[in-house]
């Protein structure tokens, strides 16, 4: 009967659909994918964010420690090295759908993380710049900071871990892959040292 | 597939609890501003110490919460803390406004974390200056009340410094990722209303006395923002208002919705 009407009052039936077609959409997680998308996004960026501050530290902690401790040049050069190459890595959008370039970033940051900790286990041996204020804060601000980058990788495990399954398992495998074309994300691999802070003790 | 996908949502959801609690160690209740679970506190220490807390939060909104605890689960501190923190929502959703000290007497540890919002002000060197200072050598003591005290007055005089009020104000950092969520929410309300709107118009618009007085019968449907808007906002509030509670109002105590990235400082005695 209804095929028979005019087009101008098939019209809302077509409206009707659509809306339809929109609830049915949503409620089967279609804005999921963007969604958790966005999240894993904005703690990626997190997690740049805390190691690029990590990486701001390390000059005025080298410039004070090689004022009390001249002759631990060897640890003192691995550590601005290791700096320089971790601020070298290119990172852009790509970095966390591309393995290899997150693998590079990871593995830069490591690294870094490596030859702090050597940095801080050198400092044990001096104890007049174990009691200097300036190093003390600049040692508490490491401390701080490398707290503030486990957080942010355990952000962005989760989020990432939610978006991987999200696109991998059903309502959301369709989305991903008629509409959103999403490209499974990379996530950090626990390693060894890189997940604590390095030990420091007073 | 609209009752597959249901079912596998649903599946979702009965699963993912599951997952989420495996992972997480066993947080105790935010029973008030002081969670002295590992009874570290005399009555009338605690009574003092809430008061000053009860009194900063409704000067300034700051909420700052001190617990005790029996075991850190096999946890670092750090993770407790920030996970607890989280767990709390400790200060306001819009400010991140919360400091939580944890106390965890048996692993011989202490931490001061820092919600988002307070960072600027408590920074990181100023909470280890706290923790070796006004806390550890008290607690060397075996004089825990006097540590928390300590440690409760040198983080409200930090957090009260009238010059530094208004640096702080500048670096208050917004919820960027329910900020999204919210965004999303709006959107997609938005567009449901909209084909609401236009299918309503095409209806009034479609020719035909006979369909035409169908319409004015069909009411149940009229534009008027009243009805769309009362149907989204039903909608909406339900799902969604859970988080962005005031917390510091209503009689009981509760967290605001804030939350913390891990600053602050962890010392041990």
């Amino acid at each position: 009967m209804v095929l028979t009407q005019s087009p101008a009052v098939r019209r809302p039936l077509v409206m009707l659909l659509v809306g339809l077609f929109g609830l049915v959409l949503a409620g089967c997680g279609y804005n999921n994918v963007p969604t958790l998308e966005e999240k894993a996004k904005a703690a990626w960026g997190e997690v740049q964010n805390q190691y690029q501050r990590r990486a701001d530290l390390i000059p005025n902690l080298v410039e004070t420690v090689k004022g009390y401790a001249q002759q631990e040049r060897e640890v003192l050069t691995q550590v601005i090295e290791a700096r320089a190459k971790a601020t070298q890595v290119k990172v852009d959008a790509s970095t966390i759908t591309d393995p290899a370039k997150f693998k590079e970033y990871q593995d830069a940051q490591n690294q870094l993380s490596g030859a702090l900790g050597r940095l801080m286990v050198t400092v044990e041996r001096y104890p007049e710049l174990k009691s200097n204020q300036n190093f003390l804060a600049l040692q508490s601000q490491l401390e701080g900071t490398e707290n503030r980058v486990a957080v942010a990788r355990r952000d962005y495990i989760q989020a990432v871990q939610a978006f991987n399954t999200e696109i991998r398992t059903f309502p959301g495998v369709i989305w991903a892959r008629l509409f959103w074309g999403a490209k499974p994300m990379e996530s950090f691999s626990a390693t060894a040292g890189a997940e604590r802070p390095p030990a420091v003790k007073f | 597939m609209t009752l597959a996908g249901r079912f596998a949502v649903l599946l979702l959801f009965l699963l993912f609890p599951l997952f989420a609690a495996a992972a997480e160690p066993n947080y105790p209740a935010l029973t008030g501003r002081i969670v002295d679970d590992a009874n570290l506190l005399n009555a009338e220490a605690s009574a003092r110490i809430e008061q000053k807390l009860k009194a900063h939060e409704e000067k300034t909104s700051d909420q700052v919460v001190v617990a005790t605890l029996p075991s850190l689960q096999g946890y670092p501190i750090e993770e407790f803390a920030n996970g607890l923190f989280r767990a709390w929502k400790l200060g306001e959703k819009a400010k991140n406004n919360g400091v939580l000290l944890i106390v965890a007497p048996n692993e011989r540890k202490v931490r001061i974390e820092v919600g988002y919002g307070l960072e600027g002000a408590l920074t990181d060197a100023l909470s280890k200056v706290i923790i070796t200072t006004a806390v550890a050598p008290k607690f060397k003591n075996g004089d825990f009340a006097g540590g928390i005290e300590g440690g409760v007055d040198a983080i409200l005089s930090i957090l009260t410094g009238d010059a530094e009020e208004w640096q702080r104000r500048a670096q208050i950092r917004s919820d960027e990722s329910s900020w999204v969520e919210t965004a999303a929410v709006i959107f997609v309300m938005i567009m449901v209303f909209i084909l609401i709107v236009s299918f309503m118009q095409e209806l009034g618009r479609s020719s035909g006395g006979a369909r035409r007085h169908r319409t004015r019968d069909g009411r149940w449907i009229v534009l008027p923002p009243s009805g769309g808007s009362g149907w989204s906002g039903g909608s909406s509030s339900g799902g969604w208002s859970s988080g962005w509670g005031g917390g510091s109002s209503s009689g009981g105590f509760s967290g605001g919705g804030g939350s913390s990235g891990g600053g602050g400082a962890s010392g041990d005695w």
